[in-house]
């Protein structure tokens, strides 16, 4: 026990550890549904910090964002707010992968979301260092401070990002801080140790920034956004967001960049072995890439701004943890940024974080009642899955406070499900990303579609105004109305038809056909049919969207639609949870030491934990026939 | 994915050539499976079964398409009145095991899916037909024939059928990769201009390559169950003397196949390698008329079926016009042309002459015995040497694997489809990834995080 003398001892239903993208979620969550909730930060000037790149969303991150805003979080609102330039990636490419992406203000985003927690009722922020769990009997009952004060809660939860015993370092270079020189938490990872966690240790970096005025643009490309600006939030309409964007830069690593890299390895925290911690494959430094890739010539930079109230300018692509001396020869090799003057140093960071596979898929620990963790402590990596998982465990946090059932969300429901199920379920030896491809169900969880999706179970939840739930449903209504019209509407062999048909290149009519089956073809979709439907409204442009990929996609979504059925099923198949593995015959060894791990909550989720067989699936269902007996 | 409430289809008799055969087919769909094959009463009209009652039996035919390929009997259990507590039917067959077989193809190409070892006692007890005490008897089943099926089936891959569907694999993955990485960095990848050609070119080799495997393995199943063997001619042409001559045959060894109701009997013969299952067309060869039974469904289906063809020719009777009318019926297939009783005539006749210089033909007398090690010979170098390459042996002999390499080829072909109608990327990995899984299957190798492995060890991705 903290031995400090402090005579502060509060009491709250909910106590939320760190405020970042996990914690804010976690947190409004908490106090909108009505529960008494604290958030503790290292320093209230860092709520929401953006540590890392400028921008939120971009692949499966943007559909991340959509679905926190359909189940009624903050993140997409704060963006709409902050950002200065906005993106659909992928546009080309199939509306599955279409993926929003936004480059913020940092400040703005960190004062907009300040803003919005100073006025949420029922929530106090803290600043304090958390050091200690107060757990008793396997229940969580609370939190201390290092500075001794007691806090008591029926429910913690953890999102305390890259702070657990933060290490920065470039160079020969060690800071133990977290980023931005901020006070690292350097005392929970033992008490996280004490109550029966497995801590591990993670790495992940960032590139430096540097003065805009130093860097010659005429050698770059500029990245402009989209005329047309898609929101992240379903609840704001384009024309309501719109403002100025800023444009973002693309320049290439040169050949000397990659000889000073390759010069200097031995320099490198990471090849010299100062580094121990984990790094991440899809994000990396731009020494691991210069030594992986060795045959690519050159790697993109993306110059990228911090705000519209700062000089400083992000360069993406090349995060390093070289020595000083070496990342300023190495930035001012790339064309465009020859005289270029940094303003921080690029550097790694190293952590502390747990295994996810001590989690349930609501994200509560397994061996600690009332304990949730989320964000980059269950070795997941980026903002926009620290939020979606903030969301998750404060929602449960709510859901154990009132004695309620969790809520689970599953792979077949978005990318958030995926995100956690992947966690809790295979684990990770890296920092998480999420990608499209990780999703077997992504012609359905596309960003479009998200607040189908969801918007419902967040209005159970509570997280949806019933003003809001009703907008909903109401676009749900049109919907459909226009899906099953367009199924019976009838386009005669007319010149008009035919005329618009020549100008797609598309085969004229010789006979009458449904209008949903012009819209199939490949040439063609709605929107470019409207001149033909005579008794249309006229229809917003994300309506006209969903029909389109209604029709277009019918064969392959009802496919979908099947294998989602199948994959419920079995998710609906529950293990009891104090099922004894061992004791059921006929199972095999391996299968019994990774059912015994992870505990799964469905037979479902037991068949996707790798070394458990089909063979072993069967034994279990027939095991829970006669359990159930 | 697991699979717990699909319909499933397996043989429930044990295999082997036993007279009757029974196909069981169980789950949701298998009323709408049976009801696309069978068509009931000699008027062959369209079945529901969700029309009669539960444990009824009926009468008819099964079809694929518009050939019939069986006279059947079709049993109809509704749940949670069968085994398996699930909608069932039991099909009951004449045939022998070639037509069983072809028939289970059929249902699985209809939408059921091969059983797995167990899999309906599985349901059974799931379903909660077995009595608790038999729990563990199931438990031990299915865990030791998937044992064996297991180790079985992979023992049944030789090591280049390995090779090569692993080498498939890899280039399935690396396209797969090439796609994710291009969908989840759109801004360091792009696709190559000439991306979609080089896909499709690759997709249509590698249906090729299977369509290789899936061929040899015809004959590999061909060989290892025996050669289909029709005998043809017109009347009293000698084809009673050639089929006994090889029943007779001091080196063959004859089973006999009793017990069908047809009037067919098979044989099964084994000449040195070769096994032959001879069908003893009694109704064709001792009713009157060869020419007019070409035109009845059996005759023409015993030739459909047919793995090799023995065309007979009388040397001493040559009547070029029935005769032209019978070859020309068994040109397109496999097929031998015995003359016989070639000791007595000399041929003159210029189609008779166009076929003993250009095709395969046997010269042949029963009664000098003439011709017979040639046949023989023949016939072995027709499946041994020609057919099959057995020096490759990339051949599979398992029907699992046979009903994999067909999905995958479904999957590879919807990949064509959609770039021909220029499909978007993320439609294209669907079907690849389905392809890859399909042929993962039968070397015994799941997918788990392949593909973002590959996305990471190729290419260089993210900030």
């Amino acid at each position: 026990m903290n031995s400090k003398i402090n005579g502060v001892k509060e009491n709250y239903d909910i106590v939320v550890v760190g405020a970042g993208h996990a914690g804010c979620e976690a947190a409004l969550c908490a106090a909108r549904l009505g529960l008494k909730t604290i958030m503790f930060t290292v320093s209230v000037d860092s709520i929401a910090l953006m540590p890392c790149n400028p921008n939120i969303g971009g692949t499966s991150k943007g559909h991340l964002v959509r679905e926190i805003d359909a189940l009624g979080g903050e993140m997409g609102k704060n963006t709409d707010k902050a950002f200065i330039q906005s993106k659909m990636l992928n546009k080309s490419k199939g509306p599955a992968v279409h993926s929003l992406r936004a480059q913020a203000d940092k400040k703005n985003y960190t004062q907009c979301m300040r803003d919005v927690l100073e006025n949420t009722d029922n929530l106090t922020i803290k600043q304090a260092e958390v050091s200690e769990l107060i757990v008793e009997d396997n229940i969580v009952k609370g939190v201390i401070t290092s500075s001794g004060a007691e806090y008591y809660s029926t429910s913690v939860v953890l999102c305390t990002g890259v702070y657990l015993k933060a290490k920065c370092i470039y160079g020969d270079v060690v800071n133990y801080t977290g980023p931005n020189g901020l006070m690292a938490a350097n005392h929970l990872s033992q008490s996280l140790i004490d109550n029966g966690i497995e801590i591990r240790r993670f790495k992940t970096g960032t590139p430096a920034r540097v003065d805009k005025r130093t860097i010659d643009f005429s050698k770059m490309e500029e990245q402009k956004g989209d005329e047309c600006i898609t929101p992240f939030s379903f609840t704001n309409k384009a024309e309501d967001i719109e403002r100025p964007q800023i444009s973002c830069w693309l320049t290439y690593t040169s050949e000397n960049t990659h000889n000073i890299i390759k010069n200097n390895i031995d320099r490198s925290p990471l090849y010299s072995g100062v580094i121990e911690g984990t790094g991440p494959r899809y994000c990396p430094s731009i020494e691991d890439k210069v030594m992986r890739f060795a045959d690519k010539s050159r790697h993109q930079v993306f110059i990228e701004p911090e705000g519209e109230y700062t000089n400083e300018m992000y360069v993406g692509g090349m995060s390093t943890s070289l020595p000083e001396d070496v990342q300023y020869a190495m930035y001012r090799s790339v064309p465009g940024l020859e005289n270029v003057n940094i303003v921080r140093n690029g550097y790694a960071i190293e952590y502390d974080c747990i295994n996810p596979l001590q989690l349930k898929p609501t994200l509560e620990l397994k061996n600690i009642a009332g304990l949730f963790c989320a964000g980059q402590i269950n070795g997941s990596s980026g903002y926009e899955e620290a939020a979606a998982q903030g969301l998750v465990a404060g929602v449960n946090a709510v859901k154990y406070v009132k004695g309620e059932s969790p809520i689970i969300i599953n792979r077949s429901m978005g990318y958030i499900g995926v995100l956690i199920d992947d966690l809790v379920t295979k684990g990770t030896n890296e920092p998480y990303r999420m990608m499209t491809s990780r999703s077997e169900y992504r012609l359905m969880l596309r960003q479009d579609n998200a607040d189908q999706r969801l918007t419902t179970l967040g209005y159970e939840i509570g997280l949806i105004s019933e003003e809001r739930y009703s907008k909903f449903l109401d676009k749900i209504n049109t919907i459909k109305y226009h899906i099953n019209r367009l199924q019976s509407t009838i386009i005669g062999a007319n010149k008009e038809a035919n005329d618009l048909l020549i100008s797609y290149d598309s085969t004229p009519l010789v006979s009458g056909v449904y209008f949903s089956d012009l819209i199939k073809r490949p040439e063609l979709s709605y929107g470019k049919l409207l001149l033909l439907d005579k008794k249309c409204d006229i229809l917003s442009d994300d309506i006209i969207e969903q029909i389109d990929n209604f029709f277009k996609y019918e064969g392959y979504i009802e496919k979908q639609n099947r294998q989602i059925e199948q994959f419920k099923k079995l998710e609906n198949k529950l293990i009891p949870e104090d099922i004894d593995y061992s004791s059921v015959g006929s199972l095999r060894l391996e299968a019994i030491q990774k059912l015994e791990k992870i505990r799964p909550i469905s037979i479902g989720q037991a068949s996707r934990i790798s070394g458990v067989s089909p063979a072993d699936i069967s034994v279990l269902l027939i095991y829970l026939k006669t359990y159930n007996r | 994915m697991l699979q717990e409430h699909d319909t499933i289809a397996a043989i429930a008799t044990s295999m082997g050539n036993s007279g009757i055969h029974i196909i069981r087919i169980s789950g949701l769909d298998s009323f709408d499976v049976i009801s696309r094959v069978f068509k009931k009463g000699k008027k062959c009209i369209d079945f529901h079964p969700e029309k009669y009652d539960s444990h009824t039996i009926h009468y008819g035919f099964i079809y694929d398409g518009d050939m019939c390929i069986d006279e059947v009997l079709v049993s109809v259990f509704k749940s949670p009145n069968s085994f398996t507590s699930e909608n069932t039917v039991e099909v009951n067959c004449h045939g022998g095991s070639y037509v069983v077989q072809r028939i289970l193809e059929l249902i699985i190409n209809k939408g059921a899916r091969l059983a797995m070892p167990g899999e309906f006692s599985k349901r059974a007890f799931l379903n909660g037909r077995i009595d608790l005490t038999q729990a563990e008897a199931v438990m031990n089943i299915i865990n030791s024939k998937n044992e064996i099926s297991l180790n079985a089936s992979i023992k049944q891959i030789k090591g280049d059928v390995k090779n090569v569907i692993s080498s498939i694999r890899n280039v399935i993955l690396t396209h797969i990769a090439n796609i994710e990485a291009t969908l989840d960095d759109p801004e360091h990848y792009s696709f190559d201009d000439d991306f979609l050609n080089i896909l499709g070119t690759d997709v249509n080799k590698i249906i090729e390559d299977i369509n290789v495997i899936c061929n040899n393995s015809k004959n590999g199943i061909i060989v290892s169950e025996g050669i289909k063997t029709v005998i043809v001619g017109k009347p009293n042409v000698g084809k009673s003397s050639l089929m006994n001559y090889i029943l007779k045959d001091d080196k063959a060894i004859v089973t006999n196949i009793p017990g069908t109701t047809r009037d067919v009997i098979e044989y099964s013969v084994n000449l040195a390698n070769v096994t032959l299952n001879l069908v003893d067309t009694a109704g064709i060869h001792d009713t009157s008329d060869m020419i007019e039974q070409l035109g009845i469904d059996r005759t023409k289906e015993y030739i459909e079926n047919a793995d090799l063809i023995l065309c007979v020719f009388d040397m001493s009777d040559f009547s070029s016009e029935d005769d032209v009318k019978i070859y020309n019926s068994i040109v397109d297939k496999n097929h031998l042309c015995i003359f016989n009783k070639c000791d007595l005539e000399k041929c003159d006749d210029s189609f008779y002459l166009d076929i003993i210089n250009n095709d395969n033909s046997i010269m042949f007398s029963a009664k000098e015995k003439i011709g017979y090690d040639e046949l023989v010979n023949q016939i072995n170098n027709m499946f041994y040497n020609n057919v099959l390459d057995i020096e490759n042996e990339i051949f599979i002999t398992n029907v699992r694997h046979m009903e994999l390499l067909n999905n995958a080829i479904h999957s590879l072909s919807c990949v064509i489809e959609n770039i021909d109608a220029f499909a978007t990327e993320d439609i294209l990995t669907i079907d690849l990834l389905d392809a890859y899984n399909y042929l993962g299957e039968i070397i015994g190798e799941t997918i788990d995080d392949d593909v973002v492995d590959k996305i990471f060890s190729d290419f260089c991705m993210g900030k």
